[in-house]
């Protein structure tokens, strides 16, 4: 099993084969063991782009309306602009050339599962993390994205339809996917 | 208690110690008459009041972090001799909070896309084939906050250098098996936010190290008690603290790391974003910001230079302001993305000048001057200034303003 997916990775990232011969005979016995299915599931809270890890449930801009109301809108403001405490959740469209850039959800966030994550992880901060059901997840999400005239009020928010939301920015980022190359010489100023 | 007072008490103190120690070697003259010398009996106060389980700097010594008002967390570059930071001197910065973790209950799992997920305790991985490596971290907006004037801790104290150990993150992905179509790993922190980062495979696969040692001892919860990333000459950002998570996935996750906080908008209105390995970058410590030159005479240049991109080659010093330039010596050994230390002598007539140093790394990149880093990013010089965009990757060349009476500024103020 090991040696199988040594073998290609070798092809992958180039290990020297002498690594590979070396990895499939050193085994660590004793050292570790197998989660549990439910330990996997309890920690695994990341959600991609492609949105494949997201839970059940749905949730539209107007059910998520009152529970920003209450939840939310001390830190970020009635509006999404005037909070006390927390950014502007949107706004910004059309600075981004200016001096007097704003980064906001609908002018610069390329993900509408980057949202869903990050409220889901970390909103609302006080007392305690990690309060929201899913169900007020997706609600909140696409609250903020409705403010942000991304989506309809009532569009539904699942795990179908939000990793197919399209994010005005989506184009913003250069290069469009993500690279490294270990060995590249890098000119003055990139990245 | 005035200090006549204090000491007498001591004394007396002291004294009534020595006798009940003396009563005892009295009274255990047949066991200790061998003479193992290995406790404090008949050692003079003074001598055994030298003592201490853990050692404090001199009451002379004032060095610190920078605290607010200031950034806080910054480390004293000016102050520093050497290569290595001491623990308690890292530099420091944290998303959300300072966990305080129980090693004896935390744990590190490996999962997603491989043949064998696992969970290790502390003990197990301390049990795994280990190294030990001297890298440098920084975070990656280090050296922007120069441009507004300040000293040397508070424009480029976001970088500090220590020696590493624990296992290689190569080791327990071949433990687990990795699975075809896996290209990155998202890593994740135990702190109140779970701060989590993508990290392409590759890189992890190379020299990323799971450590659990800092300069010899535990890490520093400041620095990621009990487990943490060293990812060498990746950005702070992505050497996570506190790991408790690494899931392989087959594309990087876009965090709000990635897609906000850790990006940087153009002139043009396009985004850099996942901008990795630190450029080559080389301050001079002494003199610098803040400090005063005693007199005219000998001085020695000292700095620092590094790169996330390997080794540094070549450092150069100009004590004119750019006019000429002298290689600096480079103090060995010379490691990989690690703080290297350069010395050049130098000798200050006592007038007005700008002190420069630039480096060269292994793969023949250099420092450029802010008019290059400028030119490279299509902005006037003054942009750096005035934009409100974070600045990333800020590795110009830092000029230190010599004033007649000694008095040292940061040159970028006067652009
Ligand atoms: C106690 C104040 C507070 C409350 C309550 C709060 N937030 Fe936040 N929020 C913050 C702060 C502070 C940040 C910035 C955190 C960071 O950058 O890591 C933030 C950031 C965010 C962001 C990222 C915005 C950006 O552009 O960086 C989103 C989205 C968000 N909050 C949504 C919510 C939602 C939804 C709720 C209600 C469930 C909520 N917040 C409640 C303080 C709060």
């Amino acid at each position: 099993m090991v040696s199988r997916s040594f073998k290609h990775l070798s092809l992958v990232v180039g290990l020297l084969s002498c690594a590979t011969a070396f990895a499939q005979s050193a085994k660590y016995s004793g050292v570790g063991r197998a989660p549990s299915a439910t330990e996997i599931k309890d920690w695994d809270i990341s959600v991609g782009p492609s949105g494949k890890e997201l839970p059940p449930g749905s949730g539209t801009a107007k059910q998520g309306a009152p529970i920003y109301a209450a939840k939310c809108a001390g830190c970020h403001g009635v509006d999404l602009m005037d909070g006390k405490g927390g950014p502007r959740l949107r706004g910004g469209e059309g600075t981004l050339t200016s001096l007097r850039i704003e980064r906001s959800i609908g002018s610069y966030w390329g993900f509408a599962t980057t949202v869903w994550d990050f409220i889901n992880r970390d909103m609302p901060p006080t007392p305690v993390r990690g309060t929201l059901t899913h169900e007020e997840v997706y609600a909140l999400t696409a609250f903020i994205l409705s403010k942000n005239n991304i989506i309809k009020e009532d569009e539904v928010m699942d795990a179908k339809s939000l990793p197919r939301v399209k994010m005005p920015n989506r184009e913003g980022y250069v290069p469009f996917n993500p690279v490294y190359k270990k060995d590249a010489v890098r000119p003055h100023g990139s990245y | 208690m005035d200090e006549k007072k204090r000491g007498r008490r001591k004394f007396i103190k002291d004294s009534l110690v020595n006798t009940v120690a003396l009563a005892g070697v009295a009274a255990g003259a047949v066991t200790t008459a061998r003479g193992q010398g290995q406790d404090a009996v008949g050692m003079a106060p003074e001598r055994r009041n030298a003592f201490t389980g853990r050692s404090a700097p001199s009451k002379f010594v004032k060095m610190a972090r920078t605290m607010p008002p200031e950034t806080p967390g910054y480390t004293p570059l000016q102050d520093m001799v050497g290569v290595i930071t001491p623990n308690e001197l890292h530099f420091m910065n944290t998303h959300y909070n300072l966990p305080e973790i129980d090693p004896a209950a935390h744990r590190l799992m490996i999962h997603g896309l491989v043949d064998k997920p696992m969970i290790w305790t502390m003990d197990e991985l301390k049990r795994l084939p280990a190294v030990t490596r001297v890298h440098f971290l920084e975070c990656n907006d280090n050296s922007a906050a120069s441009l507004k004037g300040g000293k040397t801790a508070q424009g480029h104290g976001r970088t500090s250098c220590a020696e590493w150990t624990g296992v290689l993150l190569s080791t327990l992905l071949s433990e687990v098996g990795v699975q075809r179509g896996a290209s990155w790993i998202l890593a994740e922190g135990d702190d109140s936010g779970k701060h989590s980062k993508s990290i392409p495979l590759e890189k992890a696969m190379d020299d990323t190290i799971i450590a659990y040692g800092q300069n010899g001892e535990p890490l520093r919860p400041e620095n990621g008690f009990p487990l943490r990333m060293v990812i060498p000459g990746f950005s702070g950002v992505h050497n996570i603290k506190w790991v408790r998570r690494i899931k392989l996935v087959d594309e990087p996750y876009m965090t709000k790391a990635e897609v906000a906080s850790y990006s940087s908008v153009r002139p043009d209105g396009k985004a850099r974003w996942f901008m990795m390995e630190m450029p080559p970058k080389s301050v001079i410590t002494r003199p610098s910001g803040g400090q005063t030159l005693s007199g005219p005479g000998f001085h020695e240049i000292i700095g620092l230079a590094w790169s996330g991109r390997g080794a540094i080659r070549k450092v150069e010093v100009s004590a004119d302001n750019g006019a000429t330039w002298q290689p600096a010596a480079l103090q060995g050994p010379v490691q990989r993305m690690a703080h290297t230390r350069f010395r050049l002598p130098w000798t200050w007539d006592g007038k007005a000048t700008t002190l420069l140093s630039r480096c060269e790394d292994e793969r023949g990149q250099t420092q450029p001057t802010l008019a290059e880093l400028s030119k490279a990013w299509g902005v006037p010089a003054d942009w750096w200034k005035q934009t409100r965009n974070p600045i990333n990757l800020f590795n110009a060349i830092q000029p230190w303003r010599i004033n007649a009476d000694g008095s040292i500024e940061n040159g970028f103020a006067f652009i």
